[in-house]
């Protein structure tokens, strides 16, 4: 089965929403509000949709909603793998 | 007008250039006195199938190393040469907008295609794979608003905040906007505007107009107030500048910066057909009652320099009617950068303040068969005292401005 890690989740977030000087992506983020770094519901939304593409999951829009953390994005994430096995 | 009346003018100290004749005031200013062009074959795409193939277009602009990394993919090339220019005027200002409070600062830029390349990037994954692969961004990168929007955001200022479509026009009508507020007590705007619609879609929507060049010579495409003028050539970017009220700008040391916006009006053309007279004269009289000055106050007139015969002619028309035949340097400095729609009147204000700054009427370049009822200033800069500067814009379906820009003293 497909996982989704951390790293994976940085990758998509810089090269979908952008970093910049203010932004450290690399460090131990897992809880950090995503709100606090810089990423707001439209970045989600971006985020969401080529996840959605490249994985071939269905993420709800309202899914961005519970996606306010690094962890809890990725773990969303790998839950939906889970249901299309 | 009197010192009280500076003091609760509108005063501009700031200016960032992104234009076909270069990046920042200095490579601008050096370009538009030495008659060295912008416009050239277009490079964003490949234009070899359209019936118009050069343009004039920002050189050297790179986006990551002038926007923040954030903003790059969330916003298109329009809003990046607005964000750089933002950037450049408020440093020019002396201004740190972190230091101010953010219901006193406000944005009103002008925008006339707003983010059509990246809209045009999104349609295609429409088109070709579907609804869910057009990106979240596409809802705030491509309405007129969105440069407005991103420069509020990044420099924290929630004072009122607009964009204005009126094509050429716009420009003005968005300094004449920034110019009211100021005079209102909000402490500064950061106006102007930027256009950048040089993509298959922009262009294909510019060539809809039937204004455009489709001669294919950089150097003859266009040629106002010329016997052989033909239509115009589009550009890409802009001007951003930083309006004041004039008392906190004196307050803070800045004096009166590059000038003072003196006066401005809009007007709006007749249907066609009508036998009514364009609305430019009026416009044009009607800036110098609000700036309380009479023609003879006048140094120089930035034309709108439309390119077409019959635009050119009434342009020429109410020029002369206000001024007399040949009385008034006029210039057209965009003969270098092609029309930048919302960002040309923002750089043609901003090349007239510097105009006055340092008493030189930079030329029009390239026509040589000059309109005679018009001082038409060619080929080489003309030094001569300036107090102040008229402009003139017109957007395409009877948009019309005019202000005056310049010192607000006497002698």
């Amino acid at each position: 089965m497909t996982s989704f890690t951390l790293d994976d989740l940085r990758e998509l977030l810089g090269s979908i929403a952008g970093v910049d000087e203010f932004t450290d992506l690399s460090g131990d983020i897992a809880d950090v509000p995503l709100a606090d770094l810089g990423y707001d519901s439209l970045a989600m939304l971006e985020l969401a949709g080529h996840v959605q593409r490249r994985y071939g999951v269905s993420i709800p829009d309202e899914a961005v909603e519970r996606m306010t953390t690094p962890r809890g994005t990725v773990d969303y994430i790998n839950a939906q793998f889970a249901t299309v096995g | 007008m009197s010192a009280s009346d500076a003091d609760v003018g509108a005063v501009v100290t700031g200016i960032g250039v992104t234009a076909p004749t270069g990046i920042g005031i200095h490579a601008h200013w050096q370009s538009v006195l030495d008659g060295k062009t912008g416009i050239g074959r277009i490079t964003r795409f490949d234009p070899e199938s359209y019936p118009v193939r050069y343009a004039g277009q920002v050189p050297g602009f790179a986006a990551r190393e002038r926007v923040p990394g954030r903003l790059i993919p969330q916003t298109d090339h329009w809003t990046h040469l607005a964000l750089a220019a933002a950037d450049d005027a408020l440093g020019d200002a002396g201004v740190d907008p972190a230091g101010l409070p953010e219901y006193e600062m406000a944005v009103v830029t002008s925008s006339s295609s707003g983010g059509t390349e990246f809209g045009q990037h999104e349609m295609e994954r429409l088109y070709r794979n579907g609804p869910s692969w057009v990106g979240a961004y596409q809802s705030i990168a491509w309405f007129y608003a969105a440069t407005t929007g991103q420069v509020s955001i990044r420099h924290g200022m929630r004072g009122p905040c607009g964009v204005i479509c009126a094509e050429q026009a716009g420009g003005l009508d968005a300094l004449g906007q920034a110019r009211r507020l100021a005079r209102s007590g909000y402490r500064l705007v950061v106006s102007g505007g930027t256009d950048a619609s040089l993509c298959p879609y922009g262009l294909s929507a510019q060539l809809a107009t039937g204004r455009l060049s489709t001669v294919d010579d950089p150097t003859r495409a266009y040629l106002p107030f010329d016997a052989g003028a033909s239509g115009y050539l589009p550009g890409e970017g802009g001007a951003i500048l930083i309006v004041e009220n004039g008392r906190h700008a004196r307050e803070r040391g800045a004096g009166e910066g590059y000038g003072s916006i003196l006066g401005y009006a809009a007007g709006f053309d007749p249907p066609p057909g009508s036998e009514r007279p364009p609305a430019l004269r009026r416009t044009v009289t009607a800036a110098l009652a609000d700036a309380r000055l009479a023609p003879g106050d006048v140094d120089v007139v930035f034309a709108d320099a439309a390119g077409s015969p019959d635009l050119d002619a009434a342009e020429s028309a109410a020029i002369t009617a206000v001024f007399g035949q040949r009385g008034v340097p006029v210039t057209a400095p965009k003969t270098l950068t092609g029309r930048l729609y919302g960002g040309g009147a923002p750089l043609d204000v901003a090349t007239a303040l510097l105009a006055v700054r340092d008493g030189v009427v930079p030329p029009t370049v390239g026509v040589t068969r000059p309109d005679p009822d018009l001082d038409l200033v060619l080929g080489e800069p003309r030094e001569l005292p300036l107090r102040r500067a008229l402009v003139l814009a017109r957007g395409h379906g009877g948009f019309t401005a005019a202000m005056v820009v310049g010192t607000s003293r006497r002698r």
